[in-house]
């Protein structure tokens, strides 16, 4: 079915929802490369008044990616919850943004209605927001995981402590986590990027990762961000994991790239929720996703990037992770062209995931052939504490010598903790207490020279 | 506390001076930088915009030809470009990158049966296809001397994709790509080498071996070179390139396959 606006006296047809949720979508090198995008600012107007006026559940009747042809979409559809969708299943999109950005819609409305929310309507009302309402939306969402820390409670902020190293080399990732360490980073995890996929390069790593654990008896948990597949088999071995991670993508094209399904992830999941390895909580799956992975794998069905992003976090609920994470820079600027197109998909990603009452996390970064430098990721990462993200990614100086890109430092983690009156996760804060890293007022203060932190932690063996 | 017991006087010291001294032989990554108030100390954050400034320039940089033209004298050189006629569009458009824009007259005429074609490309670094593809190009063409080689061709605006439509005009049954490579901060000049067999427009890349990190710092032009020589001989045997190629890899030339995972940005 066809969608028509008018913008002054230009009139304007949307072939079918795909086209116009492509044209109201925020411009982005990476619809226009796939030949989505609205050819103009007034076509990209003209299909928001469209999408304003579309009702909310136009989207369950529709499917976007057929129900016959992915596995995503039949999760979608066959896991909705009417229930919860009988709040706003009165709405058009339109009417739902207004919905979601007034008083009415609190921290317990938002959380009750997500089993309610499709990935699509949640896109769908996201791009008719401005940057400052995916801010003040997300903001009002709460939701809390854990495993040996508890991630996301209000006034808090944690990170990944993130020492990727060229060849893996043992002591060089140690180096980077205790620096890292010294920073109070990796309440949300440790996690590392391995440089090979293979089976004993992963269990190598987790040992690594587990004995720093124990010899400081840290609340935390560690992950080696193999292949799913290997993990499983990682498990099967009796190495030391805790989370499993994977990446996922919105079509279950784009998911047969990266080597996975459903039920592969159902099979993972069940491996490590056997575990019951964590203490406070039992969350135990790492999820990585990103704007622009399906049309990268050519499986993106003619459907917007930012659409499709948000169904990768409909097969992330399905899994109660611990933490997702939107690599958001990391994918090039042909997806996401410069820092003005980062920022908001940031933002984006942030909102569309916390209303589908998921644990988002940002990796604030970019290549060095996007249009983009660390101001930029100052702008977005202060954006995001703003909206309460849960975790931010932080490398040493903020540049990952492994995949070569730049990230938030470690510095500018604690920096913003600081200025924003953040804390760690409360275990870890309980932690670095114990450590002697806190000062009066709870913040991290640069460690003394020849003081104990530095000496505990700098003088054990690597 | 047992930790805080009394050490021996130098170690102190040393650890007192710079503690993580001990720490920076394992590791590249930007540890211990020091902290003013939370931030970096000004000279760190100096180092770091310096680092970021010579990738950004790599990106940007632009071939120059006539300088390689004349490092490779008297070998024949052809000069192409890509469909995307500048680094935005070519940025933008990764598919106009695998496009013949220009010198598709001078390809045909110098077409014939050639074993293995060699293009040296700009791709995300031109600094790096300057710095080293004439000496990579030496060191390959040393250990393959009896192969019929096509004239080199000189691509810019290229992805690795280009050379196959660049392999299918002059005749070539194989193409070996040398290309630069996404810059990091710790390497803004890394040149990888894409080889195909039978190489043809729309090539799925899990049909290229490549060899990657190729630099001062990383591979020496004599092991990627021992390495291609390699994979051209097995790939002609075989009649295929990619991942079928791949298990032996490692067991012949005793280096990881490992740096070939993450180079997508480029094909």
């Amino acid at each position: 079915m066809a969608y028509t606006a008018a913008v002054g006296s230009t009139h304007y047809r949307f072939e079918d929802l795909r086209a116009l949720m492509a044209c109201a979508s925020p411009r982005r090198s990476g619809d226009e490369l796939a030949g989505l995008a609205a050819t103009n600012e007034e076509e990209r107007v003209a299909a928001r008044f469209a999408l304003a006026d579309l009702p909310l559940k136009t989207f369950l009747e529709q499917a976007l990616v057929p129900y016959e042809e992915d596995e995503v979409t039949r999760l979608i559809v066959d896991t909705h919850d009417a229930t919860a969708f009988a709040a706003v299943a009165h709405l058009t999109v339109g009417e739902f943004r207004d919905w979601l950005l007034s008083y009415e819609a609190d921290a317990a409305t938002l959380g009750a209605l997500a089993p309610g929310l499709t990935p699509e309507m949640v896109a769908a009302v996201s791009k008719l927001m401005r940057n400052s309402d995916l801010i003040a939306v997300a903001a009002k969402c709460r939701v809390v995981t854990a495993f040996r820390s508890t991630i996301g409670l209000p006034g808090t902020l944690a990170s990944r402590l993130q020492p990727n190293h060229p060849t893996d080399d043992p002591a060089g990732i140690a180096a980077a986590v205790l620096d890292g360490l010294l920073f109070g980073m990796g309440d949300a995890v440790i996690g590392i990027n391995p440089a090979g996929d293979s089976l004993s390069d992963c269990i190598t790593l987790l040992k690594l990762l587990d004995d720093l654990r124990q010899r400081f008896d840290i609340p935390m948990q560690s992950c080696v961000l193999s292949h799913v597949t290997t993990s499983v088999q990682a498990i099967e071995r009796g190495a030391p994991l805790d989370l499993v991670f994977q990446s996922v993508a919105g079509t279950e094209g784009a998911n047969t790239g990266f080597g996975v399904n459903l039920s592969l992830l159902r099979e993972a999941h069940d491996a490590v929720r056997s575990l019951k390895r964590g203490t406070v909580g039992q969350h135990a799956i790492y999820f990585e996703t990103g704007q622009g992975s399906a049309l990268s794998a050519g499986q993106h069905h003619g459907v917007d990037q930012q659409t499709l992003e948000v169904r990768a976090y409909a097969v992330a609920r399905a899994f109660d992770p611990l933490l997702v994470n939107t690599v958001v820079g990391f994918i090039g600027p042909e997806y996401l062209y410069d820092a003005k197109q980062i920022i908001r998909a940031g933002l984006e990603d942030h909102c569309c995931g916390k209303l589908l009452g998921l644990p988002m996390g940002v990796d604030v970064c970019y290549t060095n052939h996007a249009e983009a430098d660390q101001d930029d990721m100052d702008v977005l990462m202060h954006l995001l504490a703003n909206a309460g993200v849960n975790f931010l990614i932080a490398v040493p100086g903020a540049d990952d010598v492994m995949l070569n890109y730049q990230s938030l430092s470690f510095h500018d983690v604690l920096g913003l903790r600081h200025a924003r009156g953040l804390k760690p996760a409360p275990e870890f804060e309980r932690w670095l207490a114990q450590m002697g890293m806190l000062d009066g007022e709870g913040r991290l203060p640069p460690p003394q020279t020849g003081g104990a932190p530095l000496r505990r932690l700098l003088g054990a063996p690597t | 506390m047992s930790d805080e017991r009394a050490v021996d006087g130098h170690v102190i010291d040393e650890q007192a001076r710079d503690p993580f001294a001990r720490l920076r032989q394992f590791t590249r990554a930007r540890i211990g930088l020091g902290r003013t108030g939370d931030a970096l100390p000004t000279k760190e954050l100096l180092n770091f915009q310096a680092a970021a400034s010579q990738a950004r320039d790599a990106v940007h940089a632009a071939l120059d030809i006539d300088v390689l033209r004349k490092a490779l004298m008297p070998r024949k050189c052809i000069e192409v470009g890509s469909r995307a006629t500048n680094r935005q569009s070519y940025l933008l458009r990764p598919d106009w990158g695998r496009e013949l824009g220009a010198g598709e007259d001078a390809l045909d005429a110098a077409r014939g049966e050639y074993d293995l074609a060699f293009v040296i490309a700009d791709g995300l670094s031109a600094r790096a296809a300057m710095n080293h593809s004439v000496a990579m190009l030496d060191a390959c063409t040393a250990r393959l001397s009896d192969w019929s080689m096509a004239p080199i061709v000189l691509a810019t605006q290229a992805r690795v994709g280009l050379g196959d439509a660049i392999a299918q005009r002059l005749g070539a049954r194989m193409v070996a790509v040398l290309i630069g490579e996404r810059p990091g901060l710790s390497v803004a000049d890394s040149l990888g080498v894409y080889l195909t067999w039978a190489p043809q427009p729309g090539q799925a890349d899990s049909l290229r071996n490549c060899i990657s990190n190729i630099h001062t710092d990383g591979l020496s032009y004599e092991r990627a070179a021992t390495l291609l020589a390699w994979l051209v001989h097995e790939a002609r045997q075989r009649k295929l390139t990619g991942t079928a190629l791949k298990p032996d890899l490692s067991s012949q030339a005793g280096i990881s396959d490992e740096h070939s995972s993450r180079l997508e940005e480029n094909t």
